[in-house]
């Protein structure tokens, strides 16, 4: 077997040296009613040949976004990655390391972290990043648990425009942890009063920007009002190119910054694996989760880097840890920060640009079609139009003709009517001409 | 190889120091700056086509600041992370013995797979017919997950293991909370990976513990002692992590069920049992799967993983959402409850979309090539190797407890006593020798352990190399005259022994433009 | 008068004026723990009662509760740690304080030991 180097004769050898006659001696402790005596019931080993074919054979049962024009977005976001990229990840030295415990050979992995830490401290606006969490839906609900640390107050307020997925997963927690969430009402129109809501008995108030919805909003009030009550703002990003146009939540005043880094470095994967960006104010910085790089030098006084400030994490506090969380992202952080190496101030805030501006033309050209209506006055790359028919439905229609319109709103929001006839549009630099000529005709035949 | 005396009398004569260069590069070995130390203004490593010409939507709300990143020709980028790369360590580049790890080979064709574009370029929220292919993967991956370990079911979102105990704990409590029960404790062996106690803590849970006996397993009168109508459940790792089968599982897994308690099994060490034991035959409520561990997906230096989380018939109505199910006309998936009649009572949600794709497309690739019986001959050698390795070494190192050993082997610092030498040292030595170190100073139920995992992708000649050296080290550890020696080590590796304690108490998480 | 008393976790105790108690951990405690990176200290004007844990010594390796050894209110903590926490390493019974009690029930003084109680406990412990 390829990947089984123990030939017949080196296990006897082996069986020898140790004493016993058989390996099954070696496998006494299981309890005799428990040992399998048979395989167990499921196909025997495959050559690669036929495992390339029967998974590519599964590969071709789906559509990629990326052979039909696509408009899909609401937290995951089709971007272009430069062919090096990939190649580089897959170098055995990145690719197969383990965790950078042992410091002496791992500065690779050190310090492309403290690399990516930086690039995430930068376009986030904030002091201090963390090495990266799982993605942005679990440091979201990791940065409502911090905030609840430090403030010693129990309930979380998250905004109407919040991603309903990460919502979900921040009352779940709650529901278990022991901590509240107040829900503000699905904020469609990106016109929802946080402000007033605010008071003393918060931890934290989590808003997303721009919106699930597309809407862009000035958070810099909010900021000041959380302040002066002791709550913290946590903002959300879930298209990180975003920050190349918009203003930081740094800027705006967020105490903690979580975001979705997909868009940079990794493809939409079906929804994972995925990248978290978690950023905040120096003075919380013993507070996060997860794992940090920091500078130092070696006993020859040169610089290198080490994980540090372990003593908070689950394998030295235990019950008392900031997080139980033990892996980062990893290889997707080490893509995400090539990909923003390549992309350089420069190229970052161009991509940005060309997003907004795809999307700005969209927009304009749907607004004029009958049956359809822009909703948003603001947005980055993403926006949502009312249809005159429901929107599920014009989606499966125009996914029969193969075209990826959107993400119906009544997805994320069965139980709200008003979604019911909501279509997410998001458009990138992979989007052309030919793509937005598509979606326009399918959508003129599918409203008519 | 030189002999161990050697080695000693010729660092006494200091001949072990490397001539300066003028640059401070080493051959192969260079220096390599910081991004933002290489980046000019100006600069860019992507052409990109020019914006189209809009009045822009922001609502005033344009960025005017500057990032402050760095900008690099393809050129430079590529020589950056390459250089990088050389200074890593990895299972590509040699042995790694890390126990609790399983650091076996990653195989080419998994990596492949998951860049197929039918599977990469796949956006979550397409409609579910465009995507019958991927559900198809999910529903496969889950049933072989489900077989191999004999259990009904299978949670597929979580994103790493320590997520997968959460899912697993949050099952357990949804269970109780259904049956109209609150209860406030979990009972955690003291040789429990620290995930184990702060999972269950965040749930609200009071952590007790349970002490090992003499042989290195859970002391089943003392944990019996402990379980009341109080007790939630156990969070138990088998086999442990002292390398050993916990042999009285089943009479553990019987005695919580009878208060009414629940199994939560530790499935880290899984590559020792796959084909041998099932955990649905041991009593296993839930066992999170590091399909980065067992299942050979690539560690990348700390990530990604996934841990799905296998489920017994009492815990299965309580999975977290998205489920995956198949009838008639094809797979479904359902993202709330009650959707396509399925998922009544899942507990909610831990991730956004539907879990990591990306690892189970490699994941099942690596299933597909071993099938059930290569599954079975992957534990059964990894076992094979771990014991060998035991025999090999038990004679200069102390075991800590009698075998025999399931895929990994837990030695002490007794044979360190007096010498001067610790375990930190001996894996710094080791690390100048071209190895990885062991697992050290976990569990902590032993003083300087070192745990050793092998895995079964290693051959004979690797671990005869392996034990040569261990032996010498310890021989040359126990000369007495060699503390030194050790605690100048590394002295070959890109960097030396680094400064932790400045590092911890004037933290430098970022660089910054004036600080250069 | 002003008598050093010692608790089992660790921690030395010297009452000074008005019943106001400085505490921190013995020099036995930073020898075990090594070279400490940070204290977290506990907040000014919170009331404490004996035996909860109300401070956390780190070293790299190992993070260290600090029990309150007497019941009362935060009064003060060392600032100076902040930026030298290696004050603990260096002098752990004088500089090193960790903070200030004002003390609420000053019989609970009689249950933790003297120093020669203290010392004959730390000998024993080595012992095993």
């Amino acid at each position: 077997m390829r990947y089984l180097p123990l030939t017949a004769a080196d296990r006897e050898e082996m069986l020898k040296e140790i004493g016993v006659s058989s390996v099954d001696d070696l496998f006494k402790d299981i309890p005799e009613q428990a040992r399998l005596k048979e395989l167990v019931d499921l196909p025997t080993h495959m050559g690669e040949m036929e495992v390339d074919h029967r998974l590519s054979a599964m590969a071709a049962r789906n559509t990629p976004a990326s052979e039909v024009p696509s408009f899909l977005g609401a937290g995951a976001y089709r971007h272009h990655v430069p062919a090096s990229v990939d190649h580089l990840i897959q170098r055995g030295e990145f690719l197969t390391a383990y965790t950078p415990y042992q410091p002496e050979v791992s500065q690779g992995t050190l310090q492309y972290l403290y690399e990516f830490q930086t690039q995430v401290s930068m376009i986030t606006g904030m002091d201090v990043s963390n090495a990266s969490m799982y993605d942005g839906s679990t440091g979201c609900v990791e940065a409502v648990m911090m905030a609840n640390r430090i403030s010693r107050r129990n309930k979380a307020l998250l905004s109407g425009g919040l991603h309903p997925m990460y919502k979900e997963i921040v009352t779940t927690h709650g529901k278990s942890h022991g901590f509240e969430s107040e829900c503000a009402a699905v904020d469609f129109a990106g016109e929802e009063d946080l402000i007033s809501q605010v008071s003393k008995e918060l931890s934290c108030v989590v808003v997303q920007n721009p919106s699930t919805f597309g809407h862009l909003r000035d958070l810099r009030e909010l900021a000041k009002v959380c302040q002066a009550n002791k709550v913290l703002l946590i903002v959300v990003v879930t298209e990180v190119v975003s920050l190349g146009l918009v203003m930081s939540p740094g800027e705006m005043g967020a105490d903690i910054v979580v975001a979705e880094g997909q868009s940079i470095g990794n493809p939409v994967n079906f929804g994972g694996p995925y990248v978290g960006l978690f950023a905040t104010r120096k003075k919380y910085m013993r507070q996060m989760p997860g794992r940090l790089t920091g500078q130092s030098v070696d006993a020859e006084g040169k610089r290198g880097w080490v994980l540090t400030l372990s003593t908070r994490e689950q394998h030295i506090r235990r019950e008392k840890a900031t997080s139980n969380i033990c892996t980062n992202a990893g290889l997707c952080a080490l893509a995400f920060s090539i990909h923003l190496s390549l992309l350089g101030e420069v190229g970052f805030k161009k991509l940005a640009k060309i997003n907004h501006g795809r999307a700005v033309r969209l927009a304009k050209e749907l607004n004029a079609l009958d049956g359809v209506e822009v909703l948003n006055k603001t947005f980055f790359n993403e926006f949502t139009v009312k249809l005159s028919k429901p929107a599920a439905t014009v989606v499966s229609t125009l996914a029969d003709m193969d075209i990826l319109a959107g993400v119906s709103a009544s997805r994320l929001y069965p139980n709200e009517a008003d979604a019911a006839n909501l279509l997410l549009v998001a458009v990138t630099e992979l989007n052309s001409d030919e793509d937005m000529n598509a979606l326009i005709s399918g959508l003129k035949e599918v409203l008519v | 190889m030189t002999s161990w005396s050697n080695a000693l009398s010729s660092f006494k004569a200091g001949k072990n120091h490397d001539a300066e260069t003028l640059t401070g590069n080493r051959g192969l070995m260079v220096d390599e700056p910081l991004i933002f130390e290489l980046g000019e203004v100006g600069r860019c490593g992507v052409d990109l086509p020019e914006p189209d010409e809009v009045e822009d939507c922001l609502g005033g709300l344009t960025r005017d600041d500057e990032i402050g990143l760095p900008g690099l020709a393809e050129p430079q980028v590529v020589r950056h992370y390459t250089r990088l790369s050389q200074k890593n360590y990895g299972i590509d580049t040699g042995f790694y013995p890390l126990g609790s790890c399983t650091m076996k080979h990653n195989p080419r064709i998994n990596e492949k797979i998951a860049r197929l574009p039918g599977f990469a370029h796949l956006h979550p929220l397409q409609p579910e017919k465009t995507i019958q292919g991927a559900l198809e993967l999910l529903d496969t991956t889950a049933h072989w997950l489900k077989t191999i370990t004999g259990m009904a079911a299978v949670a597929m979102s979580p994103a790493a293991g320590a997520h997968g105990e959460l899912c697993g704990m949050m099952c357990i409590q949804a269970a109780l909370e259904a049956r109209g029960e609150k209860r406030a404790r979990v009972l955690v062996p003291e040789s429990a990976h620290g995930t184990n106690p702060a999972t269950a803590a965040a749930c609200g849970y009071k952590v007790e513990s349970i002490p090992a006996t003499a042989d290195g397993r859970v002391d089943v009168a003392a944990l019996k002692a402990k379980l009341d109508s109080d007790v939630a459940g156990i969070m138990l790792t088998n086999p442990n992590t002292c390398g050993l089968f916990e042999s009285d599982i089943i009479e553990i897994a019987e005695a919580v069920h009878a208060i009414g308690g629940y199994f939560y099994c530790d499935g880290a060490n899984f590559n020792a049992i796959m084909g041998k034991a099932r955990p649905g035959d041991l009593g296993v409520d839930c066992m999170h799967i590091n399909i980065h561990k067992t299942f050979s997906t690539p560690h990348g230096g700390g990530g990604p993983g996934a841990g799905p989380v296998v489920l017994s018939d009492a815990l299965a109505p309580f999975a977290p959402l998205p489920w995956v199910v198949a009838d008639e006309n094809g797979f479904h998936l359902v993202e709330r409850q009650g959707e396509h009649g399925a998922g009544e009572q899942a507990f909610g949600r831990l991730k956004a979309f539907h879990g990591q794709m990306g690892m189970f497309t490699r994941a099942l690739a690596y299933m597909y090539s071993h099938g059930s019986d290569g599954l079975r001959q992957v534990s059964e050698d990894a076992v094979l190797n771990a014991n060998y390795l035991a025999s090999r070494l038990k004679d200069e190192l102390t075991l800590s407890f009698e075998g025999p050993y399931m895929h990994e082997c837990l030695f002490d610092d007794r044979f360190l006593k007096d010498t001067g030498v610790t375990t930190l040292d001996i894996a710094k030595a080791l690390v100048d020798e071209g190895y990885h170190p062991m697992t050290m100073y976990f569990p902590l139920v032993v003083t300087g352990a070192l745990l050793i995992e092998p895995t079964e992708t290693e051959t004979k000649g690797n671990l005869d190399d392996f034990a040569e050296v261990m032996l010498k080290m310890a021989k040359l550890a126990k000369s007495g005259e060699a503390a030194e020696w050790f605690a100048d080590a590394p002295r070959h590796t890109p960097r030396r022994r680094m400064d932790e304690v400045n590092a911890a108490r004037k933290p430098i998480l970022r660089w910054q433009p004036d600080a250069e | 008068m002003s008598t050093t008393k010692f608790s089992k976790e660790h921690e030395w105790i010297r009452v000074e004026a008005d019943n106001i108690a400085v505490i921190g951990i013995t020099d036995h405690a930073q020898e075990l723990l090594g070279e400490i990176v940070y204290v977290e200290a506990p907040e000014v004007d919170a009331d404490v009662a004996k035996e909860d844990s109300i401070a956390v010594v780190e070293s790299v390796k190992a993070a260290s509760d600090v029990f309150a050894p007497v019941s009362g209110t935060v009064i003060a903590v060392n600032e100076d740690l902040e930026d030298a926490p290696e004050t603990v390493n260096e002098s752990a019974e004088e500089d090193g304080w960790l903070f200030k009690i004002q003390l609420s029930d000053t019989s609970e003084l009689d249950e933790l030991m003297d120093k020669a109680a203290y010392d004959a406990f730390v000998a024993e412990e080595d012992d095993h």
